[in-house]
């Protein structure tokens, strides 16, 4: 006897129930969800709001003093071409920027030179060459690499890197350009090695084929066939790379040296945007010019990481273009 | 118009002497092969004639499209797999340590079940292999863009994407990427070419047009194809080989094998009754 006739008794009311529940809370579930999207959005606005409108008194103008008669204005054309950075000088408070952007950049140069031929060797070995278990614990090996701390790479940095570099270098100091740039290349190299073994494994097996048919050896597919064939994953990779070598604050304070200089080589010690605003705004007088300044080092920082990231997504999103054809 | 490619020279694998001028590509001799514990090819002694098209029939799982894989040895890609007996290609037993896989590859061609041009121009997917051989070093453009005609007019191919040859291969249609697979293997000049299931993808045309491609090459080169397709097996080869569970079954001309078959069991095949 079929139970779910309409006059069987209970079974039948309780389904109905439990329809209705469900159907109520349908769009409750639904808009959860939605605002579960949408936060990532919020948030990132949020942020951006917050930062953007904290620098916004040292573009437009500060009033100083007891009676708020003066305005107090950031010079941009200092801010943007001055090496000097002297914020809590007693006669004329100087916030130029430009040595902290070479810092930040030599830094970052220096350590994908190093970054992206090992990044990338390390992802054609993992993806390419390494079989079986070595393989499994090489990709377990190189995500631990990215679980380490920063401040655990900064202090590699000043305790073995800094006296192995004295040793070596013979310079009298060996927080510099050099130091940082080897550990923060240590840094970016889990990210570039995951991201372009991922972009070298989704290339289909048949192109390795066709290569290896034509006669070409392991090296040979590598780099004529699948270069070719991942090369917007890679640049993805390397570009990921970069943006974290700009974001990185606490090792590269521990390394650099922290000291405003204008590098002429890679011995020199120099200081860096993000690690500026770590240093210093816990000190910074809330609400005065020092204090909105860093905030637009913030605004600065901000926009670099924005255009690397925007670059490679566009990049990613290519790679997708391309396997649809 | 008439433009004399600059010809490359057939490579070690080419007979020498006259008394090499021999009928048979391809000998096997009591080859085996395993796939870590699973035994794949079981004694299998096969001889392909010179300048013919051989097909390799048998069911899914019958070893044809591994024996057609030991060949060019690009089987020894897996790290699982042994084998044992051997394979002489044009007189010359290519398991002998003189033997170098890459000149091996460039006298025995491949072509595969997908279409597989790489993600690069249609020109430089002919040019491919005369730049992994170190050949075209010596050529100057136009020699280059010879050779590129001279390739895509073989497979009949050059008028339709002469105009576009800077184009990415992989936006051409499947039939003209399995044409422009087997138009990159002839700078090479070839003796054997292998083909995997070459017409699996495409469509009743495509097949056709690639099939018609396949015969205009046998005048010059020694074909083995593997097909599933018994009425494509019949059109378009001289000789078949009957594969089972590994073994070699029967091997006969194609009209004797399809009319008279010496094996119930190659009868029951080809007459659709299993596999």
């Amino acid at each position: 006897m079929p139970e779910t006739t309409p006059d069987s008794g209970s079974g039948f009311s309780l389904r109905r129930s439990i329809q209705k529940v469900v159907d109520f809370s349908e769009p409750a579930i639904v808009g959860l969800i939605h605002l579960c999207g949408w936060s990532a959005i919020i948030f990132v606005m949020a942020i951006f709001y917050f930062v953007f409108s904290e620098s916004l008194p040292a573009i437009t103008g500060l009033e100083e003093g007891l009676d708020h008669a003066e305005v107090e204005k950031l010079d941009m054309v200092e801010f943007t071409t001055s090496p000097k950075w002297i914020p809590e000088s007693a006669k004329r408070p100087t916030f130029g920027i430009l040595a902290l952007m070479i810092g930040t950049l030599s830094v970052t140069v220096l350590s994908m030179i190093i970054a992206v031929p090992l990044g990338l060797g390390a992802a054609v070995y993992v993806s390419e060459f390494a079989r079986g278990r070595s393989r499994e614990i090489l990709k377990v090996l190189i995500e631990l690499l990215a679980a380490i701390p920063s401040v655990v790479w900064g202090f590699i940095g000043l305790v073995v890197l800094n006296p192995m570099l004295v040793d070596v270098t013979g310079e009298p100091v060996g927080l510099n350009i050099l130091n940082a740039g080897i550990v923060l290349a240590l840094m970016s190299v889990p990210i570039i090695v995951s991201v372009s073994e991922d972009a070298l494994r989704a290339v289909p097996d048949s192109f390795r084929e066709a290569g290896i048919a034509l006669g070409a050896n392991r090296w040979e597919m590598v780099y004529k066939v699948l270069f070719p064939a991942a090369k917007n994953g890679l640049l993805a990779a390397v570009l990921l790379g970069i943006g974290r070598g700009i974001g990185e604050t606490m090792a590269v304070l521990m390394c650099t040296g922290h000291s405003v200089n204008m590098p002429t080589s890679v011995f020199d010690p120099v200081r860096t945007l993000t690690a500026t605003i770590a240093a210093e705004l816990g000190e910074a007088v809330r609400g005065d010019m020092h204090y909105h300044t860093l905030f637009l080092i913030g605004v600065v920082l901000f926009v670099f990481a924005f255009i690397i990231n925007l670059t490679a997504d566009l990049i990613v999103k290519g790679i997708k273009v391309q396997g649809n054809e | 118009m008439s433009t004399v490619a600059p010809q490359l020279t057939r490579t070690e694998f080419t007979p020498t002497s006259p008394k090499r001028a021999d009928e048979y590509s391809i000998r096997t001799d009591d080859l085996s092969l395993w796939y870590g514990d699973f035994q794949a090819l079981m004694n299998v002694s096969v001889k392909i004639k010179k300048g013919i098209i051989t097909g390799l029939i048998g069911p899914s799982g019958c070893g044809k499209t591994t024996l057609l894989r030991c060949f060019n040895r690009i089987n020894e890609r897996y790290g699982n797999v042994t084998t044992t007996g051997d394979i002489e290609i044009l007189d010359k037993n290519i398991y002998d340590e003189d033997v170098s896989v890459r000149q091996l590859r460039r006298s025995v061609g491949m072509v595969f079940q997908r279409p597989n041009p790489l993600p690069i121009s249609i020109y430089d997917n002919v040019l491919f292999g005369m730049g992994i051989h170190d050949a075209h070093k010596s050529l100057s453009k136009s020699e280059r863009h010879d050779v590129v005609e001279e390739a895509l007019r073989e497979v009949d191919l050059w008028n339709t994407v002469k105009d576009r040859l800077k184009d990415r291969a992989t936006t051409l249609t499947l039939e003209q990427q399995q044409k422009l697979c087997i138009a990159r293997l002839l700078p090479l000049k070839p003796d054997i070419i292998l083909m995997d299931e070459p017409c699996s993808a495409l469509d009743a045309e495509g097949i056709e047009k690639v099939e018609n491609l396949i015969e205009s090459l046998r005048e010059d080169y020694t074909v083995v194809i593997v097909t599933h397709n018994m009425a494509q097996a019949r059109r378009a080869t001289d000789e078949c080989i009957f594969m089972l569970l590994g073994e070699i079954i029967e091997h006969s001309k194609t009209s004797e094998m399809f009319l008279n078959p010496q094996h119930e069991k190659t009868e029951m095949y080809i007459q659709g009754r299993y596999g």
